[in-house]
Parts: structure tokens; sequence; C-alpha cells
């Protein structure tokens, strides 16, 4: 059978071999995200030092969507300011609704594929998830586990 | 394919309309030409306000709505149709019988009984019910397969258990309960017994006298009928006996500055305009039903059920919840593939045009007496055909694939 979902082979090798999938020391922020209707759940950790993303990890369960989408997120931001960092999670929420430039969805490399997510509403809530709990992290320096809900 | 399923499959417009395999008929089942064309008919020709107006159209409006109500009661035998409120749905029907009996009639320290398999729709009522009356709910467990035994109900009857609320057919194991042995157990030690049968009277022949249940609660748009109507089947003296869950207009017999009497059983729970045009579709639907009749439609769905089931049951890392045996799943197989999310599970269905559900399918508390955190079901109906399943095992074979494991 023809592989023609949105399922490629980026998004599947993120979901079962993920980079950043596990714990890491000396983490500043740690924000568990969990959308309770569909039972996605993940914990992210990010260490920031001046205002620099110098690493991070999530681990959680949830659908393929979720946990690719936050481990592509991960290798995106990581290495770059907070400011930045919020700048394409703008964009990524965004695309989500369908409404992005060309040259806007260059700049989310990888995490781009998840464009298709704009036209299945069922799955909008897994796909932001890590977004979602990174920028209320960095935003609000909301921190902790157990209490943010996802959209 | 046989004959008879092209004859009932083109009886569906939306089967013909969309390139789509369906396989979600627990949720909701698709509507026959000839169920639609009664509501159309219904709209066209004969309404009007039922039991309101004293002019010929509103007669024949009324006149259609307490005919469906008659049909529906021959369909599940009640002794009479007076014994049939028409609701929105199974949910309400559930909901009336909490409102009205249940907080009337419990006190503090009554005890209610349901399974862990119940739909939230049985479930959340009495646990309202509980809390505004200090009532306690208790649950029956079941087992890996999904059984639940009178025995274990009998243990668990105490001298204030008040009512026992069961399904007749689980939507998540499609295995049918022995409603008849736990009525008699509940009826022995004084309680009422409410059945959801949701997920029977679509798929078996339900006789609401020979299994002695008090309660019934059905949904039309579950059995090829209408959105939006649903009925309670109650015994007439328990009817009698509960105060109006609704007020308005239509349920009083004289309204007062200071009071009102209530109107006769149906009447009293009917509060506020009827959905007579969803009446009609109903009892046409329940026409549909009988036209093939049980025996047809059990066969049907019972060897659908064992061709998906008896190939489900090779294919690698893939669990089915409940019996090991097809003849206890009812054309309902819910399960879990290894590695694989259900959420993904049914995007990649619906990429092959195949309608499956995903979810905890509102049974929120049996997902965790399993241990899992959520499932897929696919749930036949008798206008399914063998390529309906050939299409679904296709995409279940190659679904890990899909998702990157190499094999
Ligand atoms: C066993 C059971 N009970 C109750 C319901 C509720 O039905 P409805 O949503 O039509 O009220 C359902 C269906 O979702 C069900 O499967």
């Amino acid at each position: 059978m023809a592989n023609n979902t949105f399922y490629n082979e980026i998004l599947t090798e993120h979901n079962i071999h993920p980079t950043h999938k596990h714990e890491i020391e000396g983490a500043n922020f740690t924000l568990e995200g969990v959308n309770p209707s569909c039972g996605d759940d993940i914990i992210l950790s990010l260490k920031v030092e001046d205002d620099v993303i110098t690493d991070g990890a999530y681990v959680g369960d949830g659908c393929a969507v979720s946990q690719a989408s936050a481990d592509m997120m991960l290798d995106l931001v990581i290495g770059r300011t907070k400011e930045e960092a919020l700048r394409l999670s703008d964009i990524f929420l965004r695309m989500i609704k369908g409404e992005i430039t060309e040259e806007e969805h260059e700049e989310l490399e990888e995490a781009g594929i998840l464009q298709d997510v704009s036209h299945m509403p069922a799955r909008v809530k897994c796909a932001v998830l890590g977004w979602h709990t990174m920028e209320e992290m960095l935003r609000e320096g909301k921190t902790g586990i157990t209490g943010t809900e996802g959209f | 394919m046989t004959e008879l399923d092209l004859k009932i499959k083109d009886e569906f417009p939306v089967l013909k309309n969309r390139n789509i395999v369906y396989l979600d008929n627990a949720a909701t089942s698709q509507k026959p030409k000839s169920v639609i064309d009664a509501v159309k008919r219904y709209y066209e020709y004969d309404n009007a306000n039922p039991m309101r107006g004293l002019y010929e159209l509103s007669i024949d409006a009324t006149k259609d709505y307490e005919k469906a109500r008659q049909t529906v009661a021959d369909f599940i035998h009640a002794k009479k149709k007076e014994e049939i409120v028409f609701t929105r749905n199974a949910t309400e029907s559930l909901n009336l019988i909490a409102y009205s009996y249940g907080m009337h009639f419990l006190r503090n320290g009554d005890e209610i009984i349901i399974s862990i398999m119940e739909h939230h729709s049985n479930l959340l009522p009495w646990q309202i019910v509980a809390k505004n009356t200090g009532a306690v709910v208790k649950y029956l467990e079941c087992n890996e397969e999904g059984e639940i035994f009178p025995e274990q109900l009998e243990k668990m009857m105490t001298k204030r258990t008040r009512m026992v609320c069961l399904t007749q057919i689980s939507n998540l194991f499609g295995r049918e309960n022995d409603i008849k042995a736990f009525a008699e157990v509940a009826h022995r030690h004084g309680a009422v017994f409410v059945c959801d049968g949701a997920q029977s009277v679509p798929h078996i022949p339900v006789d609401v006298q020979d299994l002695d249940v008090d309660f019934l609660a059905f949904s039309g748009h579950k059995m090829y009928g209408p959105m939006g109507i649903g009925a309670l089947y109650g015994k007439e003296e328990l009817l009698e006996q509960m105060p109006p869950f609704l007020y308005g207009g239509e349920m009083i017999e004289y309204v007062t500055r200071c009071g009102a009497t209530y109107a006769q059983v149906p009447h009293k729970f009917e509060a506020g305009t009827v959905n007579a045009g969803g009446a009609v579709g109903l009892a046409e639907a329940i026409s549909f039903i009988n036209s093939y009749g049980f025996d047809i439609i059990t066969q049907r769905e019972d060897e659908l059920t064992k061709l998906a089931f008896t190939e489900m049951q090779s294919i690698p890392h893939v669990e089915i919840i409940g019996s090991k045996d097809y003849k206890e799943h009812h054309g309902i197989i819910t399960f879990v593939v290894e590695g694989v999310h259900p959420h993904d599970v049914a995007t990649i269905f619906d990429a092959h045009h195949v309608a499956v559900r995903a979810g905890h399918h509102c049974v929120q508390p049996l997902h965790t007496h399993l241990h899992k955190m959520s499932t897929t079901r696919m749930s036949l109906g008798f206008y399914n055909n063998e390529e309906d399943v050939t299409a679904f095992l296709e995409v279940l074979k190659g679904l890990r694939k899909e998702m990157g494991y190499g094999e």
C-alpha cells in the first residue's frame, strides 16, 4: 500500500527515534502539557542561559503528531534566543491556522511538514501541544508538573 | 457481494454520495432514503404543532406523532404506547430517570449499582444523583473479557440498594449482558432496574416485558433514524409516580397563579413543542429494520464480525479488547495497535477513506479499569459488506509500516 498519508518518513522518524526524548540535567524550566481529551502528555524541560536556550528535552506519551512535533520543535529552538523561539512558535501556530507565507514556512524547517494539520481539526491540539507548552514557559515563566492543559 | 448487500447499501444515500467505508455505526448509523423521505413527507404534508391546534393539520400532525409512539412501543414490546416517552436521545432518557426518579426517591445512604463499563451517559447522571441525595454509587467490575455476572450483583445487593443501572450491550466490548438475569436479582432485592439500550436496540430484538426492565433508554440515530429523537420506556406505574423533569407547555392539565396539575403520562414528560418530524423518522427506521428482520440483521452482522475478527486475530501487533469469541462482539471490535497511538490509527484509516473511531468512546472509567489510555473501535452495521471489511483489514495490515516500523 502506498504511503499517501501525512505520516511521512520525517514524522515517523521523530516519533519512533526521537532526538530529544530524555531527561536533562540543569534545566531551569520544566512544564507539563496535557490534552485531557486524547491523553497526549509531555513534560518539556529547557535550560536557558543568558536568554539563550542551550539545551532542551521532553518526556511523555501520546500520538505521533504530539511527540514528533515536540521533537522537531526542540531541533529548531535549541541554540536560539528566547525571543527567536517565541517568534518561531508564533509562525508554527499560525501555520496550523493556515496563515503563513512561503518564507515563514521555510523557517520552520522540518516542523513545516505539519502544515497539513491545518486541514485536520481533530489533530490541531496534538500538533501544538509542545509549542504551546514552550510558549507558556518562556512568555509567562510558568513551570511545574501537572496543571497546564493544552488548548 | 451478495444481492442482499447491494440492495441494502443502495438504500443509504450517504454511502453513494461519499467515497467512504463507514465503520463507526456504534457512534451513529447512516440513514436510509426511506427515513429521510418520511421526515421530508411529514414537513411537506402534515406539519403543525402537535397536540395544540384544533384544526385538521394539527390533528394530522398529532396522529403521526402518536402513531410513531405506538410503533416504538410495539418494537420493544411495551404493554402500551403511554409507556413510551419521546426524548432527544438515550442520554436525555437516562437523565430523565435520574432527575425525576433518582433525585426524588433516593435518600442519604441509599445505593445505586452500575457497572464499570457504563457509557458516561449512564454514569454521570448517577454520580450527580448521589452527590445531591447522599446516595452512593457502587461499581460492578468486569473481567478482561468484558463479562459481569448476576452472582456478582447478588453479592453487592443490600437493603439500601435502590437502583441498578446496566447497559445491555457495551459500546466498547460489544458484549451482551444477561439483562433478564440482572433485572431478576435487582427486583428480588426491591431495586428498580434501568437498562441502557443504546447499543442493543439497533442490533438485537429487545422485549421489555420478557426482560422485565423498569426503564429502557435508547437513541433513534443509532438505529437508522434521525438525530434528535430518542425514547425512554418506563413501566406505567413508575412513570405515574414520578414528577415531571422539565416544566412548561404541553405537560399540564390546569395552571393557576400558584400552581398546576400535570398531564397524564407520557405527556407530563414531554414539555414544550415535540420533535414530531423526528418521531416519524424513527417510526420509519423501525419499519426499515422490520422489513429485513432481526434474523437477517444479526446474521449479517455476525458474518461480518467473524470475517473481521478472525483476520484481525492473525495480524501481528494487533490486540483485540474483550472476548476472544467473535460471537460476543455484535459488530463492535475495539483494538489497539502496538506502538501506534489510536488517534494516529484513526487518521491513517481516514486517509484511506475508512471511518473508525479513536479515543475513550465515553467510557473513560472502563479504559482506566483496563489500563488503556485510549483505543480504536470499528463497528459494523448490517448494510456493511465483505468489501468494507476487506478494505478495513488492508489498512490495518499496512498500518505499522506506514508509521515507520520496518515490517
Ligand atoms: C452504551 C451507550 N449508552 C448511551 C449512549 C449515548 O447515546 P446518545 O449520545 O445518543 O445519547 C451511547 C452512545 O454514544 C452508548 O453507546
